[in-house]
């Protein structure tokens, strides 16, 4: 019975302003659904179309009249009658400050989102001085297939949200310690190879500052010879299993160097396993 | 199911006795998951607790054992335990002691020596310098250090509601001294009115919450009372780890069995046929007080259909925040929950939950016995009842003092046998300094508002004129920095930030702009930190700088 009404229950809509601009929206969407809605784009960072909010970056924050503080964006529910600045002083103010906080703390030189937000918001990242503390450490290069280079990472929770519960069920990477020295981690810090991972690289694609990068590609930024601009990109179909996922090969100079999936895919949401997303490299060899 | 590649250390014959004990007998299957463990996740604390205090830290074999007993993937068994100061994952002596090096016991010449661990404030501030000890072993031993504090100040004082049974010296430990001093009248008084009254008795006595919020207690409880999710939690909030803080630990020492009490009555109230108190590590004989008095109760049949559980943290000040608390008693790391929802929708395992401070519950006594309205004309309007205020620094006769609502800060600094101040911390490291220009100001909810000052968990540390307040604010600023989750860039890089810019004020290196960068953090941290302990990590600093002219050029 219950099933039946919930079937039979039509959406409700509920009306709110952004920006003095009124939108209507499902029931359930974020403030964030609405501003886009009005073509009124956020800048997000921790946010992922594909995965539940995590609320932690505090790039999207909104001024909500009637809220002592101001709210995420990409969490909060829309409500009736909310009014919503995206604006305003106390706006830019918060966007500003947090973007210099994690431009000042982490290597965002491969986080294109992040320069441009900084950009944006007029961010001076260099005002906590030279010697303001920094997540800076060497580079893991653990394995063959990716690297993950933590003194990139902003903490937003993407890769673990990928690898856990939202998507991966491998649970392979978690948060650990605390406070500033919180981090990525597998258990007891061990290398991947000893860890549970399966390298279906789906956190590679979630990861929004190139923390975590194919190897393949970071060769080619070593060797200085990654160029985006030169890059194609083939859609195909995985041909090893049954499945069928969809594949976006990044081609540079006639290699393979990335491999995502599209996220508008109802099943697999951008994920792969190691065989769509590496599973080239043995493509490669053959033709060799 | 999970893909787990389950640690593979093995636990020695100790750990595995220790961890059992939790959890119960594994099946011997090793690698497999015993189906009704797969529920206890919640154990996952306990069980490391349990380990760490048989041989002193937490071992890779013990932390694999844990976890494949409650089919806890690694990764995140290691998030965990590595998120609680307490828990060592590297190996150490069974024998530790943690030094305070806290507000109040720095005005008393805390040191750490050699081999000594630095703590935040241990609870104990009244007997300053504090320190605990642990010593782990089959018969693992916690002490706090000095093992006494000072006797109650205002013993002798007829006026006392609250602390009425502590100052006439009832045996803490006998159900029967208990309730030859009137215990469990209120809850027999709470069962004949039935629910409904004693949500009206406690609406109308407009409790306002102790543990910092002051959000009214009437409105949260009949808030979860009217949920249709089911079970509705109780859990009782007793982490107090507020540098300054100790009300509530001598609450729990000296007068346990009040605090079952009321909780009883909080869930005949709500509807709860489940209750936690989640009391701070640091506080073993309130933990030991705390079970006996709930056995006793509910040996005599004073718990009829409810279940108390006491379960005890590992080093977290933000597990007092009322979501990571119940992330930390669900088995995650303490990191608190965007709101809303609210708790008293979506709280404890995802159920509608009353969540109180341990001096709330205590109040709601006296509520049930004498009536809402009774208990309202104590106080002020906006401000009922009796506040507990704890006195510690540079006063003659620190320790816990409860008064009327309304008596003004000059009051109870006489009453303390307090040098004429040159500031005083209201509220704690989340709270504000006030300066001598601020004695006359009647301790209560609204008048502390007015002035741009909090009561907060009712800390008052006082500073004479030669105390070190820059000292004091390098020390709030490393508070924050140590305990904040790490979930949020305000906070996590926030108060990372200004305790760099503080060390440089303090050692005369100040750059261009310092002040207003502090400025700056302190409105972003307020606006846009996940939980209270971002959104208020600058209070202090902020409060000192404009109330005292601390860093005045
Ligand atoms: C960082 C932080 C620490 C807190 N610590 C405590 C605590 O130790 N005890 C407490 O009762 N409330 C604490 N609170 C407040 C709780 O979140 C919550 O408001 C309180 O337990 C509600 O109980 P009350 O209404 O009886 O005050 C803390 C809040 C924050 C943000
Ligand atoms: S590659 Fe896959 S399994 Fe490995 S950490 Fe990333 S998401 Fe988890
Ligand atoms: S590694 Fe990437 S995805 Fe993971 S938390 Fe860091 S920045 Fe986010
Ligand atoms: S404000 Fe601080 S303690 Fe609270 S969620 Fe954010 S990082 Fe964690
Ligand atoms: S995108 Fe909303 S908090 Fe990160
Ligand atoms: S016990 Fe040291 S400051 Fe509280």
């Amino acid at each position: 019975m219950t099933q039946a009404t919930l079937l039979a229950a039509p959406k409700r809509m509920v009306e709110l302003t952004v920006d003095g601009q009124t939108v209507r929206v499902l029931d359930g969407s974020t403030i964030l659904d609405a501003c886009r809605q009005l073509g009124n784009e956020q800048p997000t960072l921790c946010y992922g179309d594909t995965l539940t909010p995590v609320n932690v970056c505090r790039v999207c924050v909104v001024e909500l009249e009637g809220s002592r503080t101001l709210v995420p964006s990409c969490s909060r529910k829309a409500e009736e009658g909310m009014v919503v600045h995206t604006d305003s002083e106390r706006v830019r103010l918060s966007r500003r400050l947090v973007l210099e906080l994690l431009g000042s703390s982490v290597d965002l030189s491969t986080a294109p989102a992040a320069l441009e937000y900084i950009e944006q918001y007029d961010a001076d990242p260099s005002r906590f001085g030279p010697d303001a503390a920094t997540v800076a450490q060497p580079v893991k290069i653990d394995n063959d297939l990716y690297v993950r280079d933590y003194s990139k990472c902003i903490l937003c929770y993407k890769c673990v949200s990928a690898c856990g519960e939202d998507h991966q069920n491998t649970f392979a990477i978690a948060v650990a310690g605390r406070g500033f020295d919180a981090h990525i981690s597998t258990e007891l810090d061990v290398e991947l190879p000893e860890s549970a991972c399966v390298y279906c690289g789906n956190c590679i694609a979630v990861c929004p500052t190139g923390a975590l990068m194919s190897k393949a590609e970071y060769d080619k930024r070593v060797a200085g010879t990654w160029d985006p601009a030169g890059e194609t990109v083939v859609s195909t179909v995985c041909p090893y299993c049954g499945v069928g996922c969809n594949l976006e090969l990044h081609v540079q100079e006639n290699e393979i160097v990335t491999v995502t999936s599209p996220h508008d895919h109802d099943v697999t949401e951008g994920n792969l396993c190691i065989k769509g997303r590496f599973g080239y490299r043995f493509v490669q060899n053959r033709s060799a | 199911m999970p893909d787990l590649r389950l640690l593979e250390a093995e636990p020695s014959a100790a750990e595995r006795i220790a961890i059992d004990a939790v959890l119960g007998p594994g099946n011997g299957a090793n690698g497999r998951v015993a189906r009704d463990d797969r529920t206890k996740r919640h154990l996952l604390l306990p069980a490391l607790r349990a380990a760490q205090l048989r041989v002193g830290w937490v071992s890779e074999g013990a932390l694999g054992y844990a976890s494949r007993r409650l089919a806890v993937p690694p990764a995140e068994a290691y998030g965990v335990a590595s998120f609680y100061a307490l828990l060592a994952l590297d190996e150490r002596p069974a024998d530790i002691t943690h030094y305070c090096t806290d507000l109040s016991c720095m005005l008393k010449g805390a040191t750490v020596p050699p081999g000594g661990h630095a703590s935040p404030c241990l609870g104990l501030c009244e007997r300053a310098p504090a320190s605990y000890r642990t010593i782990a072993g089959e018969q693992p031993v916690e002490e706090q250090i000095p093992a006494a504090g000072p006797p109650l100040p205002q013993a002798g004082d007829s006026g006392l509601r609250l602390l009425r049974r502590i100052a006439a010296g009832v045996d803490p430990e006998s159900i029967d001294a208990y309730i030859q001093a009137g215990g469990f009248e209120s809850l027999r008084r709470a069962q004949e009115l039935g629910p409904d009254a004693v949500l009206e008795q406690v609406v109308e006595s407009r409790l306002l919450g102790r543990g910092g919020a002051a959000f009214p207690t009437g409105v949260k409880w009949e808030a979860v009372a009217k949920q249709a999710a089911q079970p509705h939690y109780l859990v009782c909030n007793a982490d107090e780890s507020e540098p300054g803080t100790f009300k509530d630990r001598v609450l729990m020492e000296q007068d346990p069995f009040a605090l079952v009490e009321s909780m009883a009555i909080a869930a005949l109230a709500t509807g709860s046929s489940k209750g936690f108190v989640y009391v701070r590590a640091e506080y073993p004989l309130a933990h030991r007080r705390v079970q006996n008095a709930i056995d006793l109760a509910a040996s005599r049949g004073f718990l009829q259909g409810f279940e108390i559980e006491l379960r005890i943290g590992a080093g977290a000040y933000v597990c007092g925040e009322e979501t990571a608390l119940f992330q930390s008693i669900e088995g995650y790391r303490g990191e608190p929950r965007n709101k809303p929802p609210f708790p008293v929708e979506v709280g404890l395992f995802g159920k509608p939950t009353a969540v109180n401070n341990v001096e709330t519950l205590f109040n709601v006594l006296d509520v049930v016995s004498d009536g809402g309205e009774a208990f309202a004309g104590i106080g002020t309007e906006s401000s009922t009842g009796t506040r507990l205020f704890c006195v510690s620094g540079c006063v003659g006769r620190p320790g816990l003092y409860e008064l009327p609502f309304g008596a003004t800060l000059r009051s109870l600094l006489d009453l303390a046998g307090s040098a004429p101040p040159k500031a005083v911390l209201l509220g704690g490291a989340a709270g504000a300094f006030v300066g001598p220009d601020l004695l006359d100001l009647p301790l209560t909810y609204e008048d502390t508002r007015a002035a741009g000052v909090t009561l907060g968990s009712g800390v008052v540390i006082v500073y004479d004129k030669d105390a070190d307040l820059v000292g004091a604010l390098l020390r709030i600023a490393e508070f924050f920095r140590d305990e904040s989750c790490g979930q949020c860039v305000p906070c996590r890089v926030g108060t990372v930030r200004q305790e760099e810019a503080l060390k440089r004020l303090a050692a005369g290196r100040a750059q261009a702009g310092e002040l207003q960068t502090l400025a700056e953090l302190a409105q972003v941290m307020r606006d846009a930190s996940i939980c209270g302990l971002g959104q208020t990590a600058a209070n202090a600093v902020a409060s000192a700088i404009a109330n005292l002219g601390v860093f005045a050029a």
